[in-house]
């Protein structure tokens, strides 16, 4: 039995390049990101100069401030989280009724909703988004933020198939038990079962946050007005309008990230759990 | 007559979907498939015209052909090299050293951002004259690249830039990693086995369901890969970089041939389907589920 206890020597050895090899994949990972901050604190001659400077002579801060009297980047703030709340809201309410009566109540019909809803996971959205944008262009919804917050009050076929699981694992005895006491179906939905769902909801939450915060080819269709402009779109008006400002242009995209690390930190377990439900083995 | 308590709630609570599936999925679908017949610039009156718009597609737009070329191209390299960093990542991340929180957090940060700022980001790393990879083969007196301007190089460049943020493929193969049962492992160790002989014998087959899932949602990702060409190069040099999604996005909303991008959407769920169903069938022969041990 000797011969699987490996050497000592070769065990130094082994952690030595596992090291190595997770060190070159982190200054992959990392070097674009300092690149960018190193950018965001210079002035434009340091960024043009040649030989290209490696750091700044002096830090400049005040591009920070600087991006939000070049471009109105407080408005964009501001409305890419007007549309994240509203899509937080639509996506709770539609997604939690829709699954608790898929999941909870016995009616004729619901395993062939249910059905299509997994049908349209594979429909890409690009195949439905040219024919979308001609039904809001009749509805009226072209330049305002309904396209972009409506859909989400309609359920999400990914949300509904995660939350139907996880309801169905609930024994049937609280619904009984509510029933007989004389509550009604939406009773129990919102003060028996929802409450057990609680790390689902958080992993909801901040998937609609980063997706809506993400979102480019949306409003990219749907919001032509720049007063309406999301942070994603007013960065590209940024880099289309004053392509040679690459320290406002990387100090901007610092101010992007910088809530999407915050919410990242804050959520990170209910956020790697909610990665890996889709793709746990069957 | 009294209709039953679960019908009546069942159907309130679930109108949502049922309301969705028609206004988002339906009508845009039926809407997809009339428009195709149609000359339509969203100003005047459609036009039918039967199928002119696929015999234009296929006899006529040699931008289709090259548009497709472009999306097999991206989407066969980009893909399995996605598959193997990602896999070879997750290896890694699996080891059970001191720092590894750290290690992980690192690797998936790219994947966190948008795809509009890591794009912006990678446009200036890539920039000829004052981007860090010049910079950096410069240093190393290598010669420095046209990244986004040369026809040939646009595409690696793009590659390489999909390598960068592939961490939620990593989350998921990790996850399966720490799935697999300690005791399969163990028993390969005690028969004498090597790094090469667990892999083969027990990490590749356990593994194989995340593969094959993340292999299909990277080939959906990939043929619909749209922001960065738009941002980076607008399809340039000379098309070599216009995926399908850009000429489509082109023809509907630049030339604003609304009938034809509808054709154009159609034929891509088309090969979509087939692309997905040809993944599917060859999974049988590789991809290993518990259920069906004998």
């Amino acid at each position: 039995m000797s011969s699987i206890v490996r050497p000592r020597r070769r065990l130094r050895f082994d952690r030595f390049f596992l090291y190595l090899a997770l060190c070159v994949g982190a200054v992959f990972c990392l070097l674009p990101f300092a690149w960018q901050l190193r950018s965001s604190i210079m002035t434009m001659p340091e960024i043009f100069s040649y030989p290209p400077k490696v750091f700044p002579a002096s830090p400049q801060w005040h591009n920070y401030p600087d991006v939000f009297s070049i471009i109105p980047f407080g408005r964009y703030y501001g409305n890419t989280a007007v549309l994240v709340a509203w899509n937080v809201i639509g996506t709770l309410l539609s997604n939690i009724s829709i699954a608790f009566a898929l999941a909870r109540i016995p009616f004729k019909g619901r395993k062939f909703l249910f059905a299509c809803s997994i049908g349209t996971l594979m429909i890409p959205t690009t195949v439905t988004m040219i024919p979308t944008f001609i039904e809001w262009s009749w509805l009226g919804g072209l330049n305002t933020f309904l396209p972009l917050i409506v859909p989400s009050f309609f359920g999400n076929a990914f949300f509904i198939f995660m939350l139907v699981q996880f309801f169905r694992t609930i024994p049937f005895d609280y619904d009984e038990a509510a029933l007989i006491d004389g509550a009604s179906y939406p009773r129990i939905m919102v003060q028996v079962i929802t409450p057990m769902a609680k790390p689902i909801v958080a992993v909801m939450v901040i998937f609609t946050f980063l997706n809506t915060w993400n979102d480019f080819m949306g409003p990219l269709l749907y919001l032509n007005d720049s007063k309406l402009y999301t942070l994603a779109l007013g960065l590209k008006s940024l880099l289309s309008g004053y392509n040679s400002y690459w320290h406002i242009l990387m100090a901007a995209a610092t101010l992007v990230e910088l809530p999407l690390i915050i919410v990242f930190f804050i959520g990170q377990k209910s956020f790697i759990a909610g990665l890996t439900m889709g793709g746990i083995k069957g | 007559m009294r209709v039953k308590k679960e019908t009546l709630w069942g159907w309130i609570l679930v109108s949502p979907l049922a309301l969705g599936l028609t206004l988002w999925v339906a009508f845009p679908l039926g809407v997809a498939v009339t428009m195709s017949l149609f000359k339509w610039n969203m100003i005047s009156q459609p036009v039918f015209i039967g199928l002119q718009n696929y015999a234009f597609m296929f006899f006529g737009d040699h931008l289709f052909w090259q548009s497709l070329k472009v999306m097999l191209l991206f989407t066969l390299t980009s893909v399995p090299l996605q598959m193997i960093f990602a896999f070879a990542a997750a290896l890694l991340l699996n080891a059970n050293v001191k720092g590894m929180g750290a290690f992980r957090t690192i690797y998936y940060l790219p994947a966190l951002i948008p795809a509009m700022v890591s794009t912006a980001l990678w446009l200036f790393l890539y920039n000829p004259q004052y981007g860090l990879f010049n910079l950096m083969l410069d240093k190393l007196g290598l010669p420095t690249q046209m990244w986004l301007t040369d026809a040939g190089m646009v595409i690696p460049s793009l590659v390489i830039m999909s390598l960068w943020s592939i961490g939620n493929v990593v989350v998921i193969f990790l996850a399966g990693l720490q799935g697999i049962p300690k005791e399969l492992e163990e028993a390969c160790l005690i028969d004498g086995g090597g790094f090469r002989h667990r892999m083969r014998a027990v990490i590749l087959p356990q593994m194989s369901p995340v593969i094959f899932y993340n292999l299909v949602m990277g080939i959906i990702g990939g043929l619909q890969t749209f922001t960065q060409p738009y941002i980076m190069t607008n399809g340039g040099p000379s098309n070599a970089s216009l995926t399908y999604m850009l000429h489509l996005y082109k023809q509907a909303f630049q030339f604003n041939k609304m009938g034809y991008a509808n054709a154009l959407a159609l034929v891509l769920l088309l090969i979509t389907a087939a692309v997905s169903l040809l993944v599917f069938r060859t999974s049988r022969s590789w991809v290993y589920y518990e259920g069906d041990r004998k």
